[in-house]
């Protein structure tokens, strides 16, 4: 499939390595290029300076024929902006959003927004090492 | 009216400063510390530090029981969350965000914001109104029924100068609702009114018949 993903930090990066590994055609979008040092060297997808809050620059990295779209930026609001102009805008089939704020993301999933919320699966995961 | 405006930057300053004027209850909800303590010397206690777009915040300020919601800061993102936010956690029934990035209107639109304003598109507008050659100007735009309404001024070496109302070809839809002679009192168009140079038309037209108009009255 075509995956888009948002946001070239640790995760953006790492997502994007497994997924091109995995034979998936993957375009990544960060504002700054050097975060795409992270990518891993045999990367062989597409790296694209752009915002992913701009349609203009959604367009230049495929949006219309995307399969999947992820934002993974460090913003909250970044993410779940172009998570819905990529459902909403370009009717991408599967969109997903990191969202750190846990209330955000009750509010988000509820309004049918596809989230992960890592404050609240990690504090989960910690508590069950400590309890164990 | 109960307002918050989230965003104390120069725009939420001056707006809150207009609406506290006006009678309002307002209260700004502002990140930056610095700008809380500005805002608060000078109009008292209005301003609240922390982030507009966290449900905690706007639980704290009483969101709840605001007739209105206005998101001014500069990144779009945060404006359009804080409109989400008020309109679906707190039940706000009017909600207005500030856009940066006009492209913006139709996800905004599609989300349910109820009001946009693009900064850019308002300054462009009134820059290209002070083009002396360009012939249409917004004067009005009526939002809820998809509407505005424009004033156009009739050049002599206009397709339309010298011709009746009937002779023209105008966009369905289109009303002209005044003419403005350049020595005589304004008067309502007929089928019959001779357009002249210097002759300035009111009309009323949906946003997408604008061109087709403009081609018609000043077109060459």
């Amino acid at each position: 499939m075509k995956v888009i993903i948002m946001g070239c930090g640790r995760v953006g990066a790492r997502l994007a390595g497994l997924l091109d590994t995995d034979g998936h055609s993957v375009t990544i979008l960060d504002t700054d290029a050097d975060s795409f040092r992270r990518l891993p060297a045999t990367f062989k997808g597409t790296a694209l300076v752009g915002n992913g809050l701009d349609q203009e620059a959604l367009k230049r990295a495929g949006v219309e024929e995307a399969d999947a779209f992820v934002s993974v930026t460090q913003g909250d609001n970044r993410n779940v902006m172009s998570a819905q102009i990529a459902k909403h805008i370009f009717n991408v089939p599967k969109v997903v959003c990191r969202i750190y704020d846990p209330l955000r993301q009750e509010l988000y999933s509820t309004l049918g927004l596809e989230t992960l919320g890592p404050t609240t699966i990690f504090a989960q995961m910690l508590r069950e090492k400590l309890e164990a | 009216m109960y307002i918050v405006v989230v965003g104390g930057g120069r725009l939420g300053y001056y707006l809150s400063k207009a609406l506290l004027n006006e009678g309002h209850e307002v209260v700004i909800v502002e990140k930056e510390a610095s700008f809380c303590k500005i805002i608060n010397d000078e109009m008292g206690g209005v301003c609240i530090c922390g982030d507009g777009c966290e449900t905690t915040i706007l639980a704290e300020v009483g969101t709840g029981r605001a007739d209105m919601l206005i998101a001014v800061t500069g990144d779009d993102e945060d404006n359009l969350v804080a409109c989400q936010v008020a309109k679906h956690k707190f039940n706000v029934p009017r909600t207005i965000a500030r856009m940066r990035n006009p492209q913006n209107e139709a996800i905004f639109k599609k989300l349910g914001i109820d009001v946009t304003v693009s900064s850019t598109n308002v300054i462009l507008e009134h820059i290209q109104e002070e083009v002396p050659t360009h012939p249409l100007t917004h004067l009005l735009t009526i939002r809820d029924r998809e509407l505005e309404i424009v004033e156009i001024k009739i050049t002599p070496e206009a397709a339309a100068t010298g011709k009746r109302v009937r002779e023209l070809s105008l966009p369905e839809g289109c009303r002209l609702a005044l003419v403005i002679p350049e020595k005589q009192k304004p008067r309502m168009p007929t089928n019959d009114t001779l357009l002249q140079a210097g002759d300035r038309i009111i009309a009323v037209i949906t946003p997408e018949a604008e061109e087709t108009l403009r081609a018609a009255l000043s077109g060459i």
